[in-house]
Protein backbone atom coordinates (compact mmCIF):
# COMPACT_ATOMS: atom_id res chain seq x y z
CA UNK A 1 0.00 0.00 0.00
CA UNK A 2 1.25 3.49 -0.80
CA UNK A 3 1.84 5.79 2.11
CA UNK A 4 -1.38 7.17 3.53
CA UNK A 5 -1.96 10.89 3.46
CA UNK A 6 -4.23 11.14 6.44
CA UNK A 7 -4.73 7.62 7.73
CA UNK A 8 -8.48 8.13 7.90
CA UNK A 9 -10.71 5.10 7.77
CA UNK A 10 -12.18 6.28 4.48
CA UNK A 11 -8.73 6.62 2.96
CA UNK A 12 -7.73 3.18 4.18
CA UNK A 13 -10.90 1.55 2.84
CA UNK A 14 -10.37 3.13 -0.57
CA UNK A 15 -6.63 2.47 -0.65
CA UNK A 16 -7.27 -1.19 0.11
CA UNK A 17 -9.49 -1.35 -2.97
CA UNK A 18 -12.81 -1.76 -1.20
CA UNK A 19 -15.99 -0.25 -2.62
CA UNK A 20 -16.58 2.66 -0.23
CA UNK A 21 -19.95 3.49 1.26
CA UNK A 22 -20.32 6.89 2.94
CA UNK A 23 -23.30 8.53 4.57
CA UNK A 24 -24.47 12.01 5.39
CA UNK A 25 -25.92 13.77 8.40
CA UNK A 26 -27.07 17.33 8.92
CA UNK A 27 -26.32 18.79 12.35
CA UNK A 28 -29.35 19.87 14.40
CA UNK A 29 -31.00 23.28 14.12
CA UNK A 30 -30.03 23.92 17.69
CA UNK A 31 -27.77 22.41 20.27
CA UNK A 32 -29.77 19.19 20.48
CA UNK A 33 -26.98 16.69 20.93
CA UNK A 34 -29.38 13.84 21.71
CA UNK A 35 -31.09 14.27 18.35
CA UNK A 36 -27.75 14.22 16.56
CA UNK A 37 -26.70 11.08 18.42
CA UNK A 38 -29.96 9.42 17.54
CA UNK A 39 -29.45 10.14 13.83
CA UNK A 40 -25.86 8.94 13.99
CA UNK A 41 -26.82 5.70 15.70
CA UNK A 42 -28.46 4.55 12.45
CA UNK A 43 -25.31 5.16 10.48
CA UNK A 44 -22.87 3.50 12.84
CA UNK A 45 -21.34 0.36 11.35
CA UNK A 46 -23.19 0.84 8.08
CA UNK A 47 -20.93 3.39 6.42
CA UNK A 48 -17.19 4.16 6.27
CA UNK A 49 -17.53 7.86 7.04
CA UNK A 50 -20.33 10.35 7.48
CA UNK A 51 -20.43 13.82 5.91
CA UNK A 52 -21.25 16.48 8.47
CA UNK A 53 -22.81 19.30 6.50
CA UNK A 54 -21.83 22.94 6.96
CA UNK A 55 -24.94 25.16 7.17
CA UNK A 56 -26.31 23.30 4.15
CA UNK A 57 -28.66 25.24 1.88
CA UNK A 58 -27.50 28.28 3.85
CA UNK A 59 -29.65 27.40 6.85
CA UNK A 60 -27.99 27.94 10.23
CA UNK A 61 -27.26 24.77 12.12
CA UNK A 62 -24.81 23.55 14.72
CA UNK A 63 -21.30 23.99 13.31
CA UNK A 64 -19.98 21.13 11.22
CA UNK A 65 -16.82 21.08 13.29
CA UNK A 66 -18.76 20.54 16.54
CA UNK A 67 -21.01 17.99 14.83
CA UNK A 68 -17.94 16.15 13.58
CA UNK A 69 -16.33 16.13 17.01
CA UNK A 70 -19.54 14.75 18.57
CA UNK A 71 -19.57 12.11 15.85
CA UNK A 72 -16.09 10.96 16.83
CA UNK A 73 -17.30 10.59 20.42
CA UNK A 74 -20.04 8.32 19.08
CA UNK A 75 -17.47 6.14 17.36
CA UNK A 76 -18.08 7.18 13.75
CA UNK A 77 -15.71 8.82 11.31
CA UNK A 78 -16.68 12.29 10.10
CA UNK A 79 -16.17 13.84 6.73
CA UNK A 80 -16.09 17.47 7.82
CA UNK A 81 -17.67 19.79 5.25
CA UNK A 82 -16.48 23.35 4.83
CA UNK A 83 -18.02 25.99 2.59
CA UNK A 84 -16.41 29.18 1.32
CA UNK A 85 -19.52 31.24 1.93
CA UNK A 86 -19.19 31.78 5.66
CA UNK A 87 -15.48 32.07 6.40
CA UNK A 88 -12.47 33.99 5.17
CA UNK A 89 -9.05 32.37 4.83
CA UNK A 90 -8.12 33.08 8.45
CA UNK A 91 -11.23 31.40 9.84
CA UNK A 92 -10.83 28.51 7.41
CA UNK A 93 -7.25 27.75 8.32
CA UNK A 94 -7.92 28.05 12.01
CA UNK A 95 -10.95 25.75 11.74
CA UNK A 96 -8.92 23.22 9.75
CA UNK A 97 -6.32 23.17 12.51
CA UNK A 98 -9.06 22.92 15.12
CA UNK A 99 -10.78 20.12 13.23
CA UNK A 100 -7.55 18.16 12.99
CA UNK A 101 -6.82 18.71 16.66
CA UNK A 102 -10.25 17.24 17.46
CA UNK A 103 -9.41 14.11 15.50
CA UNK A 104 -11.07 14.93 12.19
CA UNK A 105 -9.21 13.38 9.25
CA UNK A 106 -11.46 13.87 6.19
CA UNK A 107 -12.78 17.11 4.85
CA UNK A 108 -14.94 18.13 1.92
CA UNK A 109 -14.22 21.49 0.32
CA UNK A 110 -17.26 23.29 -1.12
CA UNK A 111 -18.31 26.69 -2.46
CA UNK A 112 -21.59 26.56 -0.55
CA UNK A 113 -25.13 27.35 -1.62
CA UNK A 114 -25.83 31.05 -1.99
CA UNK A 115 -27.29 32.61 1.16
CA UNK A 116 -30.45 33.69 -0.70
CA UNK A 117 -31.59 30.04 -0.44
CA UNK A 118 -31.35 29.94 3.30
CA UNK A 119 -32.93 31.43 6.37
CA UNK A 120 -30.67 34.49 6.59
CA UNK A 121 -30.87 35.88 3.07
CA UNK A 122 -29.74 39.31 4.30
CA UNK A 123 -26.35 37.97 5.33
CA UNK A 124 -23.11 39.15 3.76
CA UNK A 125 -21.25 36.34 2.07
CA UNK A 126 -17.51 35.91 2.21
CA UNK A 127 -16.03 33.97 -0.73
CA UNK A 128 -12.54 35.18 0.09
CA UNK A 129 -11.24 32.05 -1.67
CA UNK A 130 -13.23 29.57 -3.74
CA UNK A 131 -13.54 25.80 -3.43
CA UNK A 132 -10.66 25.20 -5.85
CA UNK A 133 -8.38 27.40 -3.78
CA UNK A 134 -9.64 25.81 -0.56
CA UNK A 135 -8.62 22.38 -1.86
CA UNK A 136 -5.17 23.74 -2.77
CA UNK A 137 -4.88 25.42 0.62
CA UNK A 138 -5.66 22.24 2.58
CA UNK A 139 -3.13 20.38 0.45
CA UNK A 140 -0.50 23.01 1.07
CA UNK A 141 -1.17 22.89 4.81
CA UNK A 142 -0.89 19.10 4.76
CA UNK A 143 1.96 18.47 2.33
CA UNK A 144 4.12 21.55 2.81
CA UNK A 145 3.20 22.23 6.39
CA UNK A 146 2.61 25.85 5.54
CA UNK A 147 -0.13 28.42 5.87
CA UNK A 148 -1.31 30.26 2.80
CA UNK A 149 1.21 33.01 3.57
CA UNK A 150 4.06 30.43 3.63
CA UNK A 151 4.58 30.57 7.37
CA UNK A 152 5.32 27.19 8.95
CA UNK A 153 2.59 25.28 10.75
CA UNK A 154 3.48 23.71 14.07
CA UNK A 155 2.00 20.22 13.49
CA UNK A 156 0.31 20.37 10.11
CA UNK A 157 -3.21 18.98 9.68
CA UNK A 158 -3.14 15.74 7.69
CA UNK A 159 -6.48 15.70 5.96
CA UNK A 160 -7.87 13.35 3.35
CA UNK A 161 -9.11 15.97 0.92
CA UNK A 162 -12.51 15.71 -0.69
CA UNK A 163 -14.30 17.81 -3.26
CA UNK A 164 -17.67 17.80 -4.94
CA UNK A 165 -18.51 17.37 -8.61
CA UNK A 166 -21.84 18.01 -10.25
CA UNK A 167 -21.98 16.41 -13.69
CA UNK A 168 -25.51 17.75 -14.10
CA UNK A 169 -24.74 21.44 -13.87
CA UNK A 170 -23.97 23.45 -16.99
CA UNK A 171 -22.10 23.75 -19.22
CA UNK A 172 -21.90 19.96 -19.31
CA UNK A 173 -18.90 19.86 -21.66
CA UNK A 174 -16.86 21.71 -19.06
CA UNK A 175 -17.72 19.55 -16.05
CA UNK A 176 -15.05 16.94 -16.62
CA UNK A 177 -12.40 19.66 -16.94
CA UNK A 178 -13.58 21.19 -13.72
CA UNK A 179 -13.23 17.78 -12.11
CA UNK A 180 -9.70 17.49 -13.52
CA UNK A 181 -8.96 20.92 -12.11
CA UNK A 182 -10.08 19.91 -8.63
CA UNK A 183 -7.90 16.83 -8.78
CA UNK A 184 -4.98 18.93 -9.89
CA UNK A 185 -5.66 21.30 -7.00
CA UNK A 186 -5.29 18.36 -4.61
CA UNK A 187 -8.57 16.49 -4.23
CA UNK A 188 -7.98 12.91 -3.08
CA UNK A 189 -11.61 11.91 -3.39
CA UNK A 190 -14.74 13.24 -5.03
CA UNK A 191 -18.33 12.92 -3.96
CA UNK A 192 -20.73 13.69 -6.78
CA UNK A 193 -24.03 15.50 -6.63
CA UNK A 194 -27.02 13.14 -6.32
CA UNK A 195 -27.31 11.17 -9.51
CA UNK A 196 -30.69 10.44 -11.05
CA UNK A 197 -29.94 10.75 -14.74
CA UNK A 198 -27.94 7.56 -15.20
CA UNK A 199 -27.46 7.98 -18.92
CA UNK A 200 -25.74 11.31 -18.46
CA UNK A 201 -23.66 9.98 -15.59
CA UNK A 202 -22.46 7.01 -17.66
CA UNK A 203 -21.28 9.44 -20.29
CA UNK A 204 -19.61 11.63 -17.68
CA UNK A 205 -17.75 8.65 -16.21
CA UNK A 206 -16.65 7.55 -19.64
CA UNK A 207 -15.11 10.97 -20.21
CA UNK A 208 -13.58 10.84 -16.74
CA UNK A 209 -12.03 7.44 -17.40
CA UNK A 210 -10.84 8.49 -20.87
CA UNK A 211 -8.92 11.31 -19.23
CA UNK A 212 -7.52 8.90 -16.64
CA UNK A 213 -8.93 10.96 -13.78
CA UNK A 214 -10.19 7.90 -11.89
CA UNK A 215 -6.59 6.81 -11.46
CA UNK A 216 -5.66 10.03 -9.72
CA UNK A 217 -8.60 10.27 -7.39
CA UNK A 218 -11.36 8.15 -5.84
CA UNK A 219 -14.77 8.96 -7.22
CA UNK A 220 -17.81 8.28 -5.07
CA UNK A 221 -21.16 8.37 -6.83
CA UNK A 222 -23.87 10.34 -5.02
CA UNK A 223 -27.16 8.56 -4.38
CA UNK A 224 -30.29 9.94 -2.74
CA UNK A 225 -33.26 7.60 -2.34
CA UNK A 226 -36.51 9.39 -3.17
CA UNK A 227 -39.16 9.23 -0.48
CA UNK A 228 -42.00 9.89 -2.89
CA UNK A 229 -42.90 11.45 -6.23
CA UNK A 230 -43.50 14.80 -4.53
CA UNK A 231 -39.90 14.95 -3.37
CA UNK A 232 -38.70 14.17 -6.89
CA UNK A 233 -40.90 16.89 -8.30
CA UNK A 234 -39.74 19.41 -5.73
CA UNK A 235 -36.05 18.67 -6.25
CA UNK A 236 -36.45 18.83 -9.98
CA UNK A 237 -38.10 22.24 -9.81
CA UNK A 238 -36.40 23.98 -6.91
CA UNK A 239 -32.95 22.55 -6.29
CA UNK A 240 -30.43 24.13 -8.65
CA UNK A 241 -28.19 21.80 -10.59
CA UNK A 242 -30.48 18.75 -10.14
CA UNK A 243 -31.28 16.60 -13.12
CA UNK A 244 -34.24 14.34 -12.45
CA UNK A 245 -35.50 12.54 -15.54
CA UNK A 246 -39.24 12.44 -16.12
CA UNK A 247 -38.99 8.67 -16.36
CA UNK A 248 -38.06 8.50 -12.66
CA UNK A 249 -40.90 10.79 -11.61
CA UNK A 250 -43.24 8.66 -13.74
CA UNK A 251 -41.92 5.47 -12.19
CA UNK A 252 -42.59 6.80 -8.67
CA UNK A 253 -46.03 8.09 -9.64
CA UNK A 254 -46.77 4.73 -11.22
CA UNK A 255 -47.06 3.00 -7.86
CA UNK A 256 -49.43 3.57 -4.94
CA UNK A 257 -48.51 6.49 -2.68
CA UNK A 258 -47.69 4.14 0.17
CA UNK A 259 -45.32 2.17 -2.04
CA UNK A 260 -43.45 5.15 -3.46
CA UNK A 261 -40.76 5.09 -0.77
CA UNK A 262 -40.05 1.43 -1.55
CA UNK A 263 -39.89 2.26 -5.25
CA UNK A 264 -37.44 5.09 -4.49
CA UNK A 265 -35.25 2.71 -2.52
CA UNK A 266 -35.42 0.12 -5.30
CA UNK A 267 -34.17 2.70 -7.81
CA UNK A 268 -31.36 3.67 -5.45
CA UNK A 269 -30.38 0.00 -5.02
CA UNK A 270 -30.33 -0.53 -8.78
CA UNK A 271 -28.04 2.47 -9.02
CA UNK A 272 -25.68 1.09 -6.37
CA UNK A 273 -25.50 -2.23 -8.22
CA UNK A 274 -24.57 -0.45 -11.43
CA UNK A 275 -21.99 1.75 -9.69
CA UNK A 276 -20.29 -1.34 -8.26
CA UNK A 277 -19.53 -2.40 -11.81
CA UNK A 278 -18.98 1.01 -13.39
CA UNK A 279 -15.41 1.74 -14.38
CA UNK A 280 -13.93 4.59 -12.42
CA UNK A 281 -16.44 4.55 -9.56
CA UNK A 282 -14.76 3.75 -6.25
CA UNK A 283 -17.80 3.86 -4.02
CA UNK A 284 -21.17 5.37 -3.23
CA UNK A 285 -22.04 8.40 -1.16
CA UNK A 286 -25.51 7.70 0.23
CA UNK A 287 -27.37 10.89 1.07
CA UNK A 288 -30.53 9.70 2.77
CA UNK A 289 -31.74 13.19 3.62
CA UNK A 290 -33.57 13.18 6.96
CA UNK A 291 -33.97 9.46 6.42
CA UNK A 292 -30.99 8.24 8.40
CA UNK A 293 -33.01 5.44 10.01
CA UNK A 294 -33.40 3.82 6.59
CA UNK A 295 -29.65 3.56 6.04
CA UNK A 296 -29.21 0.20 7.82
CA UNK A 297 -31.84 -1.37 5.59
CA UNK A 298 -30.49 0.29 2.45
CA UNK A 299 -26.93 -0.78 3.25
CA UNK A 300 -28.07 -4.33 3.92
CA UNK A 301 -30.11 -4.61 0.74
CA UNK A 302 -27.27 -2.99 -1.24
CA UNK A 303 -25.02 -5.82 -0.03
CA UNK A 304 -22.35 -3.48 1.27
CA UNK A 305 -22.32 -4.95 4.77
CA UNK A 306 -20.36 -5.60 6.82
CA UNK A 307 -18.16 -2.58 6.23
CA UNK A 308 -14.50 -3.52 5.90
CA UNK A 309 -12.31 -3.09 8.95
CA UNK A 310 -8.90 -1.88 7.78
CA UNK B 1 -20.68 54.77 -14.64
CA UNK B 2 -22.22 54.66 -11.20
CA UNK B 3 -25.79 53.42 -11.29
CA UNK B 4 -28.42 54.39 -8.74
CA UNK B 5 -32.13 53.92 -8.14
CA UNK B 6 -34.35 56.55 -6.65
CA UNK B 7 -35.80 55.88 -3.23
CA UNK B 8 -39.58 55.73 -2.96
CA UNK B 9 -41.46 58.97 -2.51
CA UNK B 10 -42.72 57.82 0.88
CA UNK B 11 -39.23 57.15 2.12
CA UNK B 12 -38.01 60.55 0.94
CA UNK B 13 -41.00 62.34 2.46
CA UNK B 14 -40.45 60.54 5.75
CA UNK B 15 -36.81 61.66 5.89
CA UNK B 16 -37.72 65.34 5.72
CA UNK B 17 -41.05 65.14 7.49
CA UNK B 18 -40.53 68.07 9.80
CA UNK B 19 -38.82 70.31 7.25
CA UNK B 20 -40.62 73.03 5.31
CA UNK B 21 -38.05 74.77 3.17
CA UNK B 22 -36.19 72.21 1.14
CA UNK B 23 -33.51 72.33 -1.51
CA UNK B 24 -33.34 69.47 -3.98
CA UNK B 25 -29.92 69.12 -5.60
CA UNK B 26 -29.37 67.02 -8.73
CA UNK B 27 -26.18 66.10 -10.54
CA UNK B 28 -25.27 66.17 -14.22
CA UNK B 29 -22.92 63.18 -13.91
CA UNK B 30 -23.75 59.46 -13.79
CA UNK B 31 -27.20 59.90 -12.24
CA UNK B 32 -28.22 62.01 -15.22
CA UNK B 33 -27.08 59.27 -17.59
CA UNK B 34 -28.96 56.59 -15.68
CA UNK B 35 -32.05 58.81 -15.44
CA UNK B 36 -32.13 58.93 -11.67
CA UNK B 37 -30.99 62.34 -10.46
CA UNK B 38 -30.60 64.73 -13.38
CA UNK B 39 -32.57 67.86 -14.23
CA UNK B 40 -35.66 65.96 -15.29
CA UNK B 41 -35.77 63.68 -12.26
CA UNK B 42 -35.16 66.58 -9.90
CA UNK B 43 -38.20 68.40 -11.26
CA UNK B 44 -40.34 65.26 -11.13
CA UNK B 45 -39.43 64.61 -7.50
CA UNK B 46 -40.00 68.25 -6.55
CA UNK B 47 -43.49 68.30 -8.01
CA UNK B 48 -44.35 64.86 -6.55
CA UNK B 49 -43.31 66.08 -3.11
CA UNK B 50 -45.36 69.26 -3.50
CA UNK B 51 -48.46 67.29 -4.50
CA UNK B 52 -48.02 64.80 -1.67
CA UNK B 53 -47.53 67.51 0.93
CA UNK B 54 -50.49 69.45 -0.36
CA UNK B 55 -52.66 66.36 -0.14
CA UNK B 56 -51.55 65.83 3.42
CA UNK B 57 -52.33 69.46 4.17
CA UNK B 58 -48.70 70.24 4.97
CA UNK B 59 -46.68 73.20 3.88
CA UNK B 60 -43.64 72.85 1.63
CA UNK B 61 -41.36 75.21 -0.20
CA UNK B 62 -39.00 73.43 -2.60
CA UNK B 63 -36.23 74.90 -4.68
CA UNK B 64 -34.21 72.88 -7.15
CA UNK B 65 -30.65 73.12 -8.37
CA UNK B 66 -28.62 70.82 -10.58
CA UNK B 67 -24.86 70.86 -10.17
CA UNK B 68 -22.40 69.95 -12.86
CA UNK B 69 -21.04 67.27 -10.51
CA UNK B 70 -21.54 66.78 -6.81
CA UNK B 71 -18.30 64.84 -6.48
CA UNK B 72 -16.24 67.93 -7.19
CA UNK B 73 -15.60 70.64 -4.58
CA UNK B 74 -15.40 73.30 -7.24
CA UNK B 75 -19.04 72.70 -8.24
CA UNK B 76 -20.25 72.03 -4.72
CA UNK B 77 -19.12 75.57 -3.83
CA UNK B 78 -21.65 77.01 -6.24
CA UNK B 79 -24.46 76.66 -3.70
CA UNK B 80 -22.51 78.19 -0.80
CA UNK B 81 -24.55 81.37 -0.65
CA UNK B 82 -27.96 79.75 -0.39
CA UNK B 83 -27.42 76.31 1.12
CA UNK B 84 -28.01 77.41 4.71
CA UNK B 85 -31.30 79.12 3.88
CA UNK B 86 -33.03 75.72 3.87
CA UNK B 87 -34.32 73.45 6.62
CA UNK B 88 -32.94 70.45 4.74
CA UNK B 89 -31.20 69.57 1.50
CA UNK B 90 -31.94 66.42 -0.50
CA UNK B 91 -29.26 65.17 -2.85
CA UNK B 92 -30.15 63.15 -5.91
CA UNK B 93 -26.54 62.27 -6.70
CA UNK B 94 -24.89 58.93 -5.95
CA UNK B 95 -23.65 58.38 -2.39
CA UNK B 96 -20.60 60.51 -3.10
CA UNK B 97 -22.66 63.68 -3.66
CA UNK B 98 -24.33 64.08 -0.26
CA UNK B 99 -20.99 63.32 1.40
CA UNK B 100 -19.15 66.04 -0.50
CA UNK B 101 -22.00 68.37 0.42
CA UNK B 102 -21.94 67.32 4.09
CA UNK B 103 -18.19 67.87 4.21
CA UNK B 104 -18.47 71.32 2.63
CA UNK B 105 -21.42 72.58 4.66
CA UNK B 106 -21.19 71.33 8.19
CA UNK B 107 -24.24 73.27 9.44
CA UNK B 108 -26.66 71.77 6.97
CA UNK B 109 -28.39 68.38 6.91
CA UNK B 110 -28.23 66.42 3.64
CA UNK B 111 -30.45 63.47 2.78
CA UNK B 112 -29.84 60.88 0.06
CA UNK B 113 -32.76 60.54 -2.35
CA UNK B 114 -31.20 57.63 -4.23
CA UNK B 115 -29.78 54.21 -3.46
CA UNK B 116 -26.40 53.86 -5.10
CA UNK B 117 -26.17 50.35 -6.46
CA UNK B 118 -23.25 49.51 -8.76
CA UNK B 119 -20.73 50.32 -11.48
CA UNK B 120 -22.27 49.31 -14.75
CA UNK B 121 -23.95 50.37 -17.93
CA UNK B 122 -27.17 50.17 -19.89
CA UNK B 123 -27.64 46.90 -21.76
CA UNK B 124 -30.91 48.02 -23.30
CA UNK B 125 -33.15 51.05 -22.99
CA UNK B 126 -34.10 51.30 -19.34
CA UNK B 127 -31.98 48.37 -18.14
CA UNK B 128 -28.64 48.75 -16.35
CA UNK B 129 -26.37 45.94 -15.29
CA UNK B 130 -23.42 45.60 -12.97
CA UNK B 131 -20.00 45.09 -14.51
CA UNK B 132 -17.35 45.99 -11.95
CA UNK B 133 -16.98 45.73 -8.18
CA UNK B 134 -13.98 48.03 -7.96
CA UNK B 135 -11.68 45.35 -6.59
CA UNK B 136 -8.63 47.49 -7.33
CA UNK B 137 -6.71 44.82 -9.26
CA UNK B 138 -8.34 44.23 -12.60
CA UNK B 139 -7.82 40.81 -14.15
CA UNK B 140 -10.71 40.46 -16.58
CA UNK B 141 -8.35 39.52 -19.42
CA UNK B 142 -7.93 36.19 -17.61
CA UNK B 143 -11.65 35.51 -17.92
CA UNK B 144 -12.45 36.29 -21.51
CA UNK B 145 -12.98 39.95 -20.66
CA UNK B 146 -15.85 39.18 -18.27
CA UNK B 147 -15.58 39.92 -14.56
CA UNK B 148 -16.38 37.04 -12.20
CA UNK B 149 -15.70 39.18 -9.13
CA UNK B 150 -18.60 41.50 -9.85
CA UNK B 151 -20.80 39.20 -11.90
CA UNK B 152 -20.64 35.78 -10.24
CA UNK B 153 -22.83 35.67 -7.13
CA UNK B 154 -19.96 33.95 -5.29
CA UNK B 155 -17.09 35.85 -6.96
CA UNK B 156 -15.57 32.51 -7.96
CA UNK B 157 -12.23 32.52 -9.73
CA UNK B 158 -12.78 28.90 -10.74
CA UNK B 159 -16.34 28.48 -11.90
CA UNK B 160 -18.99 27.61 -12.72
CA UNK B 161 -20.28 26.19 -9.47
CA UNK B 162 -22.64 23.23 -9.27
CA UNK B 163 -25.70 25.47 -9.35
CA UNK B 164 -25.19 26.80 -12.87
CA UNK B 165 -28.12 25.80 -15.04
CA UNK B 166 -28.98 26.70 -18.65
CA UNK B 167 -26.80 29.78 -18.50
CA UNK B 168 -28.50 31.03 -15.35
CA UNK B 169 -27.11 31.56 -11.90
CA UNK B 170 -28.42 29.45 -9.05
CA UNK B 171 -29.70 32.53 -7.22
CA UNK B 172 -32.50 33.04 -9.76
CA UNK B 173 -33.44 32.43 -13.36
CA UNK B 174 -33.18 36.10 -14.30
CA UNK B 175 -29.52 36.30 -13.41
CA UNK B 176 -26.93 35.27 -15.95
CA UNK B 177 -24.29 32.78 -14.80
CA UNK B 178 -21.25 34.71 -15.93
CA UNK B 179 -19.13 31.59 -15.59
CA UNK B 180 -21.27 29.87 -18.18
CA UNK B 181 -20.46 32.73 -20.56
CA UNK B 182 -16.76 32.72 -19.67
CA UNK B 183 -16.45 28.98 -20.25
CA UNK B 184 -18.40 29.01 -23.50
CA UNK B 185 -16.38 31.91 -24.85
CA UNK B 186 -13.10 30.20 -24.00
CA UNK B 187 -14.31 26.94 -25.54
CA UNK B 188 -15.34 28.68 -28.75
CA UNK B 189 -11.98 30.37 -28.94
CA UNK B 190 -10.18 27.08 -28.25
CA UNK B 191 -8.52 28.65 -25.21
CA UNK B 192 -9.90 26.45 -22.48
CA UNK B 193 -6.44 25.92 -21.05
CA UNK B 194 -6.52 29.55 -19.85
CA UNK B 195 -9.13 28.53 -17.29
CA UNK B 196 -7.42 25.37 -16.11
CA UNK B 197 -4.89 25.28 -13.30
CA UNK B 198 -5.32 26.82 -9.90
CA UNK B 199 -5.10 30.57 -9.49
CA UNK B 200 -3.57 31.77 -6.25
CA UNK B 201 -5.80 33.34 -3.64
CA UNK B 202 -6.71 36.86 -4.66
CA UNK B 203 -5.37 39.76 -2.67
CA UNK B 204 -8.32 41.83 -1.47
CA UNK B 205 -5.99 44.46 -0.09
CA UNK B 206 -6.73 46.74 -3.03
CA UNK B 207 -10.47 46.23 -2.62
CA UNK B 208 -12.66 47.73 0.13
CA UNK B 209 -11.29 45.05 2.47
CA UNK B 210 -7.99 46.93 2.65
CA UNK B 211 -9.77 49.94 4.13
CA UNK B 212 -10.98 53.15 2.46
CA UNK B 213 -9.00 53.77 -0.68
CA UNK B 214 -7.22 56.79 -1.94
CA UNK B 215 -5.64 57.50 -5.27
CA UNK B 216 -2.74 59.90 -5.34
CA UNK B 217 -1.41 61.23 -8.64
CA UNK B 218 1.89 62.83 -7.65
CA UNK B 219 2.31 64.85 -10.84
CA UNK B 220 -1.07 66.46 -10.30
CA UNK B 221 -0.50 67.06 -6.60
CA UNK B 222 2.76 68.86 -7.41
CA UNK B 223 1.01 70.91 -10.05
CA UNK B 224 3.25 69.78 -12.88
CA UNK B 225 0.29 68.94 -15.10
S1 LIG C 1 -11.56 42.46 -11.87
FE1 LIG C 1 -11.93 44.03 -10.30
S2 LIG C 1 -11.51 45.99 -11.30
FE2 LIG C 1 -11.74 44.44 -12.95
S3 LIG C 1 -13.90 44.57 -13.56
FE3 LIG C 1 -13.75 42.99 -11.97
S4 LIG C 1 -14.12 44.05 -10.02
FE4 LIG C 1 -13.71 45.59 -11.57
S1 LIG D 1 -24.29 29.80 -10.92
FE1 LIG D 1 -22.63 30.82 -12.01
S2 LIG D 1 -22.77 33.02 -11.47
FE2 LIG D 1 -24.04 31.86 -10.04
S3 LIG D 1 -22.70 31.51 -8.26
FE3 LIG D 1 -22.51 29.69 -9.60
S4 LIG D 1 -20.79 30.14 -10.96
FE4 LIG D 1 -21.38 32.08 -10.00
Amino acid sequence: MTELKSGSNLEKVLAAGHFAFTGECGPPKGANVEHLKEKLSHLKGNVDAVNMTDNQTAVVRMSSIAGSALMIEEGLEPNFQMVCRDRNRLAMMSDILGAYALGIRNMLCLSGDHQTFGNHPDAKNVHDIDSMQLIAMVKKMRDEGKFLNDEDIDVPPKMFIGAAANPFADPYEYRVYRLANKIEAGADFIQTQCIFNMEKFRDFMKKTVDMGLHEKCYILAGVTPMKNAGMANFMSKFVPGMDIPDSLIKRLKGVDKKDQAEEGIKFALEQVEEFKEMEGVAGVHMMAIEWEHMVPEIAKRANVLPRPVV
Amino acid sequence: MIVADRKSLDEILAMVEGDKKILLVGCKGCVTVCNTGGLKEVEILASSMKIARKKAGKEIDIDTHVLERQCDREYVEQISETVNDYDAVISMACGVGPQFLSEAYKEQKFYPAVNTTFFGGATEHGVWEERCAGCGTCGIHNFGGLCPIARCAKSLLHGPCGGSSNGNCEINKDTECIWDSIVRKKMEQGQLEDLLGVKGAKSWKTARDGGPRRSIREELVQGNI
